[in-house]
């Protein structure tokens, strides 16, 4: 069971406080009716699903009901980082998943 | 290959069974094969040998990263079942089913299909709405489905807790009694050894480092033991779908979720059929040895680590101790996790791809195992002619561009 | 004396205290303190069951949770306990316990003829290679295979305990109260730390529990008193015993399951009977001690072989001596403290046979100085017996404990001690995912790298002497407290040990497949000759030859079993041990009581159950309840007499015809608020909300991104910047938080806000041509003409003098309106309502005669209608689906994917069943043509059905492929009953199409 720090509550919590809420940093795109069905589908489906590092959004349910970005190991579950949404991470990493 | 029987048994006992052969040879990797499958799981042996078998290619590899069938396959609750709600996977799941008679003479390998019936309990009168309609469609596929309702589920499972003054009465259930329950290690090894007499080589610790490639098309992969030719390469490899997609610089739509499950110290036997209950989140049939094997929900985060949240394993045991009050004084004897990959649709994809030899047969999720025959069937047939098997035809990954997805989890019967 | 085996003096149990206790229906008695297994060895009472496949005679073997044999039947009736381990049960007074398997009677088993003439047929795998023929007879097999399945069994009636559960959080979690722990725990203790001290035993001390050292003077078990003082008088440290840490899982979370009443037996059970400690530490520092290996060598399963520290375990805790005459075999120095402890119990030491040419340790010494015959260079290769020991067979080795060099002999005795060297427990450190690390030096796997806050102490780290123990206890503590190390020394006379021999598997003169069985995992019944089977047949990964010969499965998880399967594998194998590899520990560390795992969380407490402010009025007029989400909801109101069609039929003419009044107070209600409140209902919904005015209500329908239905329901403009949204029952959470979603992450820039009021209003349809002449009595500041209160209108006022609002919007289609009071007045205005409309023969009605009462509109229930499968054009809804917005709507570009944007997708049509008094079940698949084979080509399926007592016919609806091109055609539903009802496909709305009603 993960024990997650909340930027906004700024407190380490635990996990069943929190909803997941898949990778983060995906953007909307801004004129989706622009967009060819394959760069739709991309958006919409396609995930990099990397094994080891990862940024995803969390949201804390039942606590702020914010939602905020984390990085962490897929293999190890180790949490890097949180940070709230709008920043970049500090740690980053290629498709693989891999420092 | 030596054929096993009982007769067999009862000769080699007379020589302490000091002359068995091999069930399957270990050899070191050839430069090159027609085709490399990645992924020695049940799904990935099972299309080599029918690669073999039916299409008479038989410089084929195998390589799995560690050994056979040590992956989803071998961590599974072996439910099999084919009472799929949409036309197409009612198809895939029933084409396994059919394989999954027989298999055990077909490859000279008890894998021991029990098929001792699969019940799908609902909760409330939606779930039941589902179920009727589930049923309804399994019956016009030919696939053979009944609704019971709680007076007949409990007279098959005797220590269920019919009690309508429950939290979730059981307002009745779908019944396959076809369905049932498989050994699941039997079901690799069975597969391996078949494949390997004829011809596929199985190469194991051996793991995929990346995927070459010249003018967008596939010409081998490099691996800890240096690099492998082969104009066609198959990945069947679950969990790590989504790594080996990245060896290939190409994205898939899935994600790896860890998948739980537990199994009780042995009792005696006391529960005849399978049990699954989407609503509360319980999946348990009894082993012959007499372990409660249950599955557990899904974790919610995306995970490699074979592990998964404490809670999930305390949720799934409080709704089997809802379900079977009997249940409350029997002892976990072990919880594991393995690494499912979910597609956005809940059903799995059997397609080429953009790159011209590279094959992905992914995206099972929770419920493979059942597939395990189809899946390698259709797989080798898409392998073989460059071109889908009808049955797996609409499992292609252009359905995520387009839209016609075939989506299973409307229909409640998502979950194993 | 009834308890031949007890001694006069010594050990922890209270001779004051007898107990008398009964085993396979025969009386013995023991003493307080003592466990089932030290009070049956007492008696003299070793065969205790038989096992799994050959049916063998079994005894006890070890003395805690490595008992691989004893596994029990506890207790009678509603309590009984399937499979706990002899040596984990305290005794306690009338206690009944049997075998878990030997029929008739564990001595005469019948199966064991079976197992004698069968085993040889029935090697590792044997069922993977027959019972295939004919295919259709598995099952028969099968059933035959079952009755040997499981050991104990389970009682039919429910569990009368009751469980609970725990958080805690803490510094220092130290699990085991052995030497290593306590030192560890008093250090952390000591530097104000918040500690948790846990350990399975009932006592604790662990080993100190049965030791005859010294630490610094005073005797072990002095110095575990005056340590226990001091840790219990410390209010910053928590003693847990009978309390088994089983698993540990990421972020230093540990599950620990506590014994509470398991001692008293079941007839002085009060509170809890056991509790789950869910423990979140900052630092975890593991004291989890080795388990004695057993040796492997020929019939090493017969009763009477047990592992050396196990008998001074009985000997000095428990005094009990189990044997009269008893033979020791060893490969290290704790084989001789076994021989020294027999000796000074006044029993006979035969010999210690040593497979070291060289045994000149510390112990060894005093064992020969004892008179103790030492025979060096030697191996016990085979016990020798029907249903005990009776003898041994011993046999010189070469140095490497491979070969027989010379020839063998057989001496007399009735008890084999085994030492086969130790066995870090390092399962717990192995649930992190960290894979451990072969010692060559310590002939055992040590835990690997940490991979969280985790510290090791004392013999989990192979620190094996009792001074190295409490030294390296005490300084992890200190380091998991973040305290520096302290200089403590401990004086245990024990600082040196002999370098102890690797010996996994003693050589016989026949080879491993045709010597008697020599075992490897007694639980399972695995054989060195099993394993070596599994390697001949290609099953060569450790994780195969461990399926293979379910080695590591039994109960006990291979405790004693998996180092010299590994080694022994290691060896046939010709690699090492470290490149074989371990198999994977798994959660639990011992088994786990399922009720405790799910605490209270059963019964009603299973899951949250959410009741309206007018539930009890519901329940008084003996309404039938329906699960919607957490909820209940009045499903329909029954009168005496009445069939569920005849109280539909009731409460639909009621509506129809005057007045009806639903609660609908669990629809989900979202407050919005926001200068952008506005511009996000634009984003969010599929309708254009720019032009809504306060004082107006608008229906929304809400696409998920691949533009299928998700959740609808009537927003309100309340003012300018103010909207409260309704959700649908089951989806009012799930909404929320998608509301959140799209508004934290992509729009921060719109200034909105969102807030649940599900539960701070109710809200009450009151339907039908008089609902407004029943409000009027209970409201007198709002003019609800219909020229001043149109439909889709919003006011506020007061209704019964409470503060409402008040909504004219419609789900069946009859002039009706909403009201909306705080939840807390709620039920006070339910009555008023129900008062002022007794002219009118008010009818409440519940979730089913809505059902049917908005399908003869054709209005679609999400969820119902909808699987995510359907888009708004699916569902014939094309109307709400703006055109003309400039943002891109949630889901809208999805819609005009080739796939969704075909015109011959299943389409939400109505159904008209052709024979008027037919009902079509829901969930019916709809076929074109009913004559052909099976598989059919099915075209949709019936989504709703309903009698319409309105309209006196059937009505459903339901989707169908390309249905709106096809009105007016036939379709045909078989159903399971052989029958095939034909309907007409036609418009949904079946009532009132041109919408007259509800504008009045």
């Amino acid at each position: 069971m993960l024990q997650i720090y909340c930027p906004y509550c700024q407190e380490l919590r635990e996990e069943t406080e929190f909803s997941y809420s898949g990778e983060a940093h995906i953007a909307r795109p801004l004129e989706p009716q622009q967009l060819t069905d394959a760069q739709w589908a991309d958006y919409l489906f396609f995930r990099t699903n990397p094994r080891g590092i990862h940024h995803e959004m969390w949201y804390h349910a039942s606590g702020c009901r914010r939602y905020f970005n984390a990085t962490r190991n897929t293999q190890t579950y180790e949490i890097y980082e949180t940070y709230p949404l709008g920043q970049q991470p500090a740690l980053t990493c290629d498709i693989g998943g891999k420092r | 290959m030596e054929r096993y029987s009982g007769f067999s048994l009862f000769k080699h006992a007379f020589s302490h069974h000091e002359n068995w052969q091999k069930a399957w040879h270990s050899p070191a990797p050839k430069p090159s094969y027609d085709v490399v499958i990645v992924g020695g799981g049940g799904h990935g042996l099972a299309t080599a040998y029918y690669l073999a078998k039916q299409h008479g290619i038989t410089r084929v590899a195998v390589l799995e990263k560690g050994y056979l069938g040590g992956g989803n396959t071998g961590r599974n609750t072996t439910i099999v079942r084919s009472n799929y709600l949409w036309d197409e996977a009612a198809r895939l799941y029933d084409h396994s089913l059919s394989l999954w008679q027989g298999l055990s003479q077909e490859l000279n390998y008890n894998v021991m299909f029990s098929q001792r019936g699969v019940l799908n309990v609902g909760h409330n009168l939606q779930d039941m709405r589902d179920i009727e309609r589930r049923v309804n469609a399994n019956r016009l596929n030919g696939i053979d489905a009944e609704v019971l309702d709680t007076k007949a589920v409990k007279e098959l499972v005797p220590i269920i807790n019919d009690s309508p003054n429950i939290r979730y009465p059981v307002h009745g259930a779908s019944w396959q009694a076809s369905g049932g329950v498989a050994r699941h290690d039997a079901v690799a090894w069975g597969y391996a050894r078949a494949a390997n007499s004829l011809g596929v080589d199985l190469i194991q610790q051996c793991e995929v480092t990346g995927i070459r490639r010249q003018a967008g098309a596939v010409v081998g992969v490099e691996t800890n033991l240096g690099f492998i030719a082969a104009a066609k390469v198959a990945c069947v490899v679950a969990g790590s779908s989504g790594v080996m997609a990245a060896h290939a610089d190409i994205r898939l739509p899935l994600e790896s979720y860890p998948l739980q499950a537990l199994v009780s110290e042995p009792i005696k036997p006391v529960l005849d059929t399978v049990v699954m209950s989407n609503a509360v989140h319980a999946y348990v049939s009894q082993s012959d040895k007499g372990d409660l094997v249950i599955g557990a929900g899904i974790d919610t985060y995306n995970g490699y680590g074979q592990r998964g949240s404490f809670q999930i394993i305390e949720h799934t045991v409080s709704a089997i101790c809802e379900l079977f009050p009997v249940f409350s004084r029997v002892r976990m004897n072990r919880s594991w996790g393995g690494v499912v990959d979910i597609s956005p649709d809940a059903c799995p994809i059997i397609s080429k791809t953009m790159i011209k030899g590279l094959y992905f047969n992914c995206g099972w999720g929770t419920g493979g195992f059942k597939a395990t025959p189809g899946s390698g069937h259709v797989f080798a047939h898409t392998i073989a002619k460059d071109q889908a098997h009808p049955i797996a035809a609409p499992f292609n990954l252009d359905r995520f561009n387009t839209g016609h997805l075939i989506d299973e989890h409307g229909a409640a019967a998502v979950a194993h | 004396m009834s308890q031949p085996n007890r001694l006069s003096v010594g050990g922890r149990i209270d001779r004051s205290k007898p107990i008398e206790f009964s085993f396979n229906k025969r009386s013995y008695e023991g003493y307080a303190g003592d466990t089932l297994a030290s009070a049956l060895l007492a008696n003299g009472v070793n065969l205790v069951g038989r096992s799994f496949k050959y049916s063998r005679p079994r005894g006890i073997m070890g003395h805690g949770a490595e008992e691989a044999n004893a596994l029990m039947q506890l207790g009678q009736g509603a309590v009984t306990v399937p499979n706990p381990k002899a040596t984990q049960v305290e005794l306690y007074s009338g206690m009944v316990a049997t075998s878990t398997n030997g029929w008739p009677s564990v001595e005469f088993d019948l199966m064991a003829w079976l197992g004698k003439l069968g085993g040889p047929f029935m090697p590792p795998g044997f069922y993977y290679k027959t019972f295939m023929f004919p295919q259709a007879w598995w099952l028969r097999y099968e059933k035959f295979i079952r009755k040997a399945a499981g050991f104990g069994h389970i009682s039919q009636q429910p569990d009368p305990d009751i469980y609970d559960k725990l958080n805690h959080y803490c510094d220092v979690m130290v699990i085991g109260a052995g030497p290593a722990g306590i030192s560890a725990a008093l250090e952390a203790g000591r530097n104000g730390k918040r500690v948790i001290l846990a350990d399975e035993q009932c006592e604790l001390g662990g080993s100190l529990l049965a030791s005859q050292q010294n630490i610094n003077g005073a005797s072990a078990s002095d110095w575990l008193g005056t340590a226990v003082t001091e840790l219990a008088s410390m209010a910053n440290v928590v003693l847990l015993s009978r309390t088994t840490v089983f698993g540990y899982y990421d972020h230093n979370f540990l599950a620990a399951l506590e014994q509470r009443t398991d001692h008293l037996g079941p007839t002085a059970v009060k509170g809890t009977r056991q509790r789950l400690h869910r423990i979140r530490a900052k630092a975890v520092v593991l004291a989890t001690g080795a388990i004695e290996r057993p040796l492997v060598f020929g019939n090493n399963d017969l009763p009477g072989v047990m592992l050396a520290q196990s008998v001074s375990a009985y000997i000095n805790r428990y005094a009990v001596v189990p044997g009269e005459r008893a033979l020791i075999m060893t490969s290290n120095d704790s084989g001789y403290q076994a021989a020294l402890d027999i000796q000074s119990a006044g029993r006979t030491v035969v010999a210690v046979v040593d497979c070291r040419y060289h045994a000149e340790g510390r112990l060894a010494q005093m064992a020969r100085a004892a008179g103790i015959e030492v025979i060096t260079g030697h191996g016990v290769i085979e016990a020798c017996g029907s249903h005990s020991v009776t003898g041994a067979v011993i046999a010189p080795l070469d140095q490497a404990g491979d070969q027989i060099t010379g020839a063998q002999r057989s001496v007399s005795c009735d008890l084999i001690a085994m030492a086969g060297g130790w066995s870090p427990v390092v399962h717990l450190s192995c649930h992190t995912g960290s894979r451990p690390v072969w010692d060559e030096q310590l002939i055992g796997f040590v835990p690997g790298p940490n991979v969280q806050q985790q510290y090791c102490a004392g013999a989990v780290v192979g620190h094996y002497t009792l001074a190295h123990a409490l030294s390296g206890g005490a300084a992890v503590g200190a380091e998991a407290a973040g305290a520096k190390v302290p200089e403590i020394h401990f004086d245990c006379g024990d600082e040196t040990e002999a370098q102890a021999q690797a010996l996994f598997l003693i050589p016989h003169s026949k080879s491993v497949s045709r010597a008697p069985k020599q075992f490897v995992d007694f639980q399972n019944d695995v054989t060195a000759a099993g394993i070596e089977l599994a390697i001949r047949e290609g099953y060569e990964s450790i994780e195969h030859i461990k399926r293979y010969t379910a080695m590591g499965f039994g109960t006990d998880q291979g405790k004693t079993a998996n180092v010299n399967g590994v080694a022994i594998a290691a060896k046939a194998l010709h690699q090492s041990i470290q490149a074989t590899g371990t198999t994977i520990f798994r959660p639990a560390y011992t088994p786990v009581t399922f009720g405790a795992l799910a605490g209270r969380d059963v019964g009603s407490l299973f899951d949250p159950a959410r009741y309206t402010a007018t539930h009890q009025w519901h329940v008084a007029q003996g309404a039938k309840f329906e699960n919607v989400g957490q909820w209940k909801r009045p499903w329909y109101f029954p009168k005496a007499g009445e069939t569920m069609q005849q109280t539909l039929n009731r409460e639909c003419l009621a509506v129809r015809n005057s007045v009806g009044i639903m609660d609908a107070s669990t629809l989900g209600k979202i407050d919005i608020q926001g200068t952008d409140a506005r511009e996000f209902l634009n984003r969010i919904y599929t309708n254009d909300w720019s032009n809504l005015k306060p004082g107006k209500c608008r229906y929304g329908l809400m696409l998920k991104e691949d533009g299928m239905v998700f959740d609808d329901g009537v927003t309100t403009c309340l003012s300018e910047n103010h909207f409260l949204m309704t959700t649908t029952t089951g989806g009012a959470a799930e909404v929320l938080a998608w509301l959140e979603l799209w508004q934290q992450t992509e729009w921060p820039e719109l200034e909105v806000y969102f807030t649940s009021v599900t539960d701070h209003w109710v809200t009450y349809s009151l339907v039908g041509p008089n609902s407004r002449k029943v409000l009027e009595q209970l409201c007198n500041d709002v003019d609800l003409s219909a020229e001043a209160f149109k439909f889709m209108d919003y006011k506020a006022g007061t209704v019964a003098g409470i503060p409402a609002r008040i909504c004219r919007i419609s789900f069946t289609g009859e002039l009706s309106f909403e009201v909306n009071v705080p939840a807390n007045q709620g039920h006070f205005v339910w009555q008023q309502i129900i008062a002022a409309g007794e002219a009118y023969d008010i009818t409440p009605y519940g979730t089913e005669s809505m059902h049917i009462l908005r399908a003869e509109k054709g209005y679609i229930i999400v969820g119902q209608d909808t699987d995510g499968s359907l888009t708004p054009q699916d569902c014939g809804m094309d109307w709400i689906v703006s055109k003309t917005k400039a943002f891109s709507f949630i889901g809208q570009r999805s819609l005009h994917r080739s796939d969704t944007a075909r015109s011959d997708r299943k389409q939400l049509v109505g159904l008209k069943p052709k024979d008027p008094a037919a009902i079509i079940p829901e969930g019916s698949q709809i076929v074109m043509d009913p004559n052909q084979q099976i598989p059919m080509d099915m075209v949709g399926h019936v989504t709703s059905s309903y009698w319409s007592v309105c309209l006196d016919h059937g009505i459903a609806m339901g989707t169908v492929k390309a249905g709106f091109s096809r009105m007016g055609e036939t379709v045909y539903c078989p159903l399971v009953d052989g029958r095939t009802l034909a309907a007409e496909i036609c418009s949904p709305v079946f009532y009132d199409p041109n919408g007259e009603r509800h504008h009045d």
